[in-house]
């Protein structure tokens, strides 16, 4: 139950976290090294617009492409109602944006 | 045909309109025997009152699929030889995902009906009057056509697909392939109905790429190379930037 818009929104999402994960990864290996410290982790981070616009957009791409999957996965195989799919997928994208963005916030600014 | 006294036992799916049941026959081998000459001598010696299709018996009507030990198959060219473990026994039930008139026949209504939503038919832009197009065989869009024309309608594909055991609405790798080969009929005119048509709720982008249809074809089709096809051409005629052309 999924059209070409939101299959294309998936893919989409898909292509534009490749480079955020590989930069996550890449700078958690590397900041790791040494030990890790909550204090390091906000002095990177804290005040920071790139690292905010990294990780908000970040959570923009997972919760939308994990809420289209979700969708898809909800539908076949335990509720063959697409309007209840949508409406909890929604509900996902909703509560993992919003606990995203929050954190995001909260290691910028607080 | 040369008879020997082997048998073989065999399970049959029944259905008579309100219960399921199963029915057990004992059946004489013989040489080159098919698993539509087994169902023909139940019917014939055991049980007349066993329904199932068939009517060229030669791999072209596709009326004769059916489970065989739990795989689609062509009954008709499907020979009990390469389906028949060590204990002689073979299993034959309807094919899935259609709903059961009796024993093996199935409706198909569905199944044809999601062909005409896939827009699987030719829609013509030119008139007897016009002169023939010329498409050379080796034409880029005609090879692409050629390698999933042959399909004979069997619905040994749309058993397999678990995507429409799970989506009732799916339109299925046959529906979808024929489709296929219309978008690289030139002479077609329906192609942006089509493409529209495939890229709804039930259109070809549900497809998980599982490759059952590609598996059990009796033809050899790739009907999941088609849905591909069609995802990349529908994609292609969604993005602002991507021309409408593989």
């Amino acid at each position: 139950m999924i059209d070409a818009r939101l299959y294309l929104l998936q893919r989409l999402t898909a292509i534009a976290m490749l480079p955020l994960i590989i930069t996550h990864l890449v700078v958690m290996i590397y900041a790791i090294n040494g030990g890790l410290s909550a204090e390091e982790i906000l002095g990177r981070t804290q005040g920071s617009i790139g690292w905010a616009i990294f990780y908000g957009s970040f959570v923009l791409f997972a919760a939308i492409h994990g809420a289209i999957g979700f969708r898809t996965i909800l539908y076949e195989w335990f509720v063959p109602n697409i309007t209840v799919c949508s409406v909890a997928s929604i509900a996902l994208l909703v509560i993992l944006s919003s606990l995203g963005l929050r954190a995001v916030y909260a290691v910028t600014w607080l | 045909m040369k008879s020997n006294a082997k048998t073989l036992t065999v399970t049959v799916d029944r259905f008579d309109g309100d219960t399921h049941y199963q029915t057990t026959h004992e059946v004489p081998t013989r040489d080159n025997q098919t698993v539509l000459d087994v169902v023909t001598w139940i019917q014939q010696h055991d049980d007349p009152t066993l329904a199932y299709r068939f009517a060229c018996r030669v791999g072209m009507c596709g009326s004769c699929a059916m489970n065989v030990n739990g795989e689609p198959k062509w009954s008709c060219r499907t020979h009990v030889s390469k389906v028949v473990s060590g204990d002689a026994s073979l299993s034959i039930a309807p094919l899935r995902n259609m709903p059961v008139l009796r024993d093996l026949s199935v409706d198909m209504t569905e199944f044809f009906d999601k062909w005409t939503q896939a827009v699987g038919y030719f829609v013509p832009t030119k008139t007897k009057d016009d002169p023939l197009s010329e498409i050379t065989p080796d034409d880029r869009a005609r090879a692409k056509a050629n390698q999933s024309i042959e399909c004979i309608n069997c619905g040994i594909c749309y058993s397999a697909c678990d995507v429409v055991a799970a989506n009732d609405a799916y339109l299925g790798p046959a529906a979808l392939n024929r489709a296929w080969t219309l978008m690289n009929d030139e002479r077609d005119g329906a192609r942006q109905t089509r493409l529209d048509a495939v890229s709804g709720d039930a259109g070809c982008h549900n497809c998980h790429s599982q490759h059952g249809c590609s598996t059990y074809c009796p033809n050899l089709l790739a009907p999941a190379s088609s849905i591909a096809g069609l995802k990349r051409q529908t994609l292609m005629n969604l993005l602002p930037w991507g021309p409408s052309d593989d």
